[in-house]
């Protein structure tokens, strides 16, 4: 138990700083469909609710992991379409004359 | 055992592979040639996990899990579809889903496990429950402000920082007790409902201009919430995702800030309307120059090299489909022709981009402020349709003004200045702009989609004669 929390920790940490440097390169052109990805990524936190749901412990989980999936499913569906509708839109100069 | 053990390891592998996935999907969003291969390695990432999550042996019962993915999608396809102008409060709105998600989870962790919990899972249980549940309410403010369904003023009491943070300091008192004791049971529902309260209290006195800023913080919130419901359920999937969305949003904030000189705490706990008393009252009617169409139309197809910077008001008035007329218009005559973007314009970062490439304005055009700040004494006409703020020299030059040491793009350095306005009213911010009293700034008075609009037509029409 104590050292599956110290691993946890070392997983954060190191994430944080991978986040940082892989961000901190995204093109201030493209922070309004980075912000859309981050958000479809982040309901990752639709695997907690799945199990949460399914494992039908008691009423109340089983309730609040479904409005939990519906919530995480439609920022995944969501977040991904406007992501590449938006990336879509991004053409080059070149692109746009050929 | 040992069936289940094979599923097991499958479940651990698609795990692994899936967080790779989303590391792999923001590392190619550095660049737009290469950015929509991160949204398909996003997508593959979290359908493995989703495939890989309902192989879990844990799970009796399908019916819920399918009905709640179901109806998500169906709840989802309609939010991906928004106009492109209302990107802010979606993506506002889509906080507020994924800190629901996390709330509702550690909820319902927090009564499976009570009242055996162990402090460490207590503790981050609550920061998950916590940072949800203040998120949940903050973004569905913010996207009510950015629908205009909420007044957009920002709204200011005294002692208003006071209430918020004594609000915060209980919701933390109170999750510290559960800490010591997770028995206390009837403690619990605090610790969701008075970060509740605090999101609304917290958003009350944010104007629109402070947007940008709020939407990345709410961001950073609902990676850091989700990050902490990974330790609860010891997902080191969940942990990553989290990680990375918390220091996107936490640095965009940064970006933000700094784009407005402004600290966090600035922004959070300093609306702006306190601060502009000051500098209202030494208003007085100066003269300006104003500018038909016409003159307008003349003086652009007379310049080689043209700097657009567009702010909130474009998107407001619907102009950016007339600029890229414009844009094309010029171009063929020959002038040079490019969009000075700053950090803050628009209600959320990066927004003015979206909007420019919605119309069709190639990407290489569109310039961040330290690209284009060089450019400016060489260029002939810096034309400013629907920006204010970020324009204003005072930022440079008048200690005294409340935005003073803000970057600005330096438009004033530009042989001709035009700017595309309503009237002379003050901008955003209630701060007067300087920039309007120079001799070479020409005002045209009119509606941003209307103006140009009337330039295009000037344009083509000199130019069949």
């Amino acid at each position: 138990m104590k050292l599956d929390l110290l691993s946890s920790l070392y997983v954060f940490m190191l994430a944080a700083f991978i986040g940082f440097e892989v961000i901190r390169r995204v093109s201030p052109l493209l922070h309004t469909p980075l912000m859309s990805l981050t958000n479809a990524l982040d309901a990752i936190a639709v695997v907690g609710a799945i199990i949460l749901a399914g494992e039908h412990k008691t009423t109340l989980a089983t309730i609040l992991g479904t409005i939990a999936i519906v919530s995480a499913t439609s920022n995944i569906v969501g977040g991904f379409i406007i992501t590449d509708r938006m990336l879509k839109m991004f053409k080059s100069s070149g692109a746009r004359k050929a | 055992m040992s069936p289940f053990a094979a599923s097991d390891v499958l479940i651990e592998v698609a795990y692994f592979i899936a967080t790779a996935l989303f590391i792999l999907s923001l590392k190619w969003m550095s660049s737009p040639t290469t950015a929509r291969r991160g949204v398909l390695a996003g997508e593959a990432g979290m359908a493995l996990a989703i495939v890989g999550t309902l192989l879990h042996r844990g799970i009796v019962e399908y019916r819920w899990v399918v009905i709640a993915l179901v109806l998500g999608t169906v709840i989802g396809i309609p939010l991906g579809r928004v106009a492109m102008t209302a990107v802010p409060q979606r993506t506002a709105l889509s906080h507020a889903f994924g800190a629901l998600c996390v709330t509702l989870v550690g909820t319902a962790e927090f009564y499976l496990r009570a009242p055996n919990v162990p402090k460490f899972l207590m503790a981050v249980l609550s920061m998950e429950v916590i940072l949800g549940s203040l998120t949940l309410t903050g973004s569905l403010m913010a996207a009510g402000k950015l629908q205009e369904v909420l007044p957009q003023r920002p709204i200011t009491y005294k002692g208003q920082n006071f209430v918020n943070l004594s609000l915060l300091a209980i919701a933390v008192i109170v999750a510290v007790l559960l800490v010591l004791d997770p028995s206390r049971t009837h403690l619990y529902p605090l610790i969701v409902v008075i970060p509740l309260v605090f999101g609304v209290m917290m958003i009350i006195p944010i104007g629109g201009a402070d947007m940008p800023t709020v939407i990345s913080l709410l961001n950073s919130y609902a990676g850091l919430s989700a990050a902490a419901m990974g330790f609860v359920l010891d997902s080191k999937l969940l942990i990553v995702a989290g990680a990375l969305d918390g220091a996107s949003g936490f640095i965009l904030s940064v970006n933000m800030s700094k784009a407005m000189n402004r600290s966090f705490t600035n922004v959070l706990f300093g609306a702006f309307g306190q601060e502009q008393t000051a500098a209202a009252g030494k208003e007085e009617a100066r003269p300006v120059r104003s500018a038909t169409a016409e003159e307008s139309a003349a003086i652009l197809a007379a310049a080689n090299k043209v700097v657009i910077v567009p702010g909130y008001g474009m998107a407001v008035s619907q102009a950016q489909h007339k600029v890229r007329e414009l844009y094309d218009a010029l171009t063929k005559r020959g002038v040079d022709v490019k969009f000075g973007i700053h950090p803050v314009a628009g209600r959320m970062p990066g927004h003015m981009n979206v909007l420019l490439a919605e119309a069709d304005i190639p990407y290489d055009k569109l310039l961040d402020m330290d690209e284009i700040n060089g450019d400016f004494p060489q260029t002939d006409v810096a034309l400013i349709i629907g920006a204010n703020d970020v324009t204003n020299p005072a930022a440079r030059t008048d200690p005294s003004s409340p935005i003073y040491g803000m970057p600005i793009l330096d438009v004033d350095k530009a042989r001709t200045v035009m700017v595309i306005k309503r009237g002379m009213a003050a901008g955003f911010a209630g701060i007067e702009n300087p920039l309007y009293y120079l001799d070479r700034t020409l005002m045209l008075f009119g509606d941003a989609k209307g103006f140009v609009g009337n330039i295009v037509r000037e344009l083509s029409g000199s130019s069949h004669s």
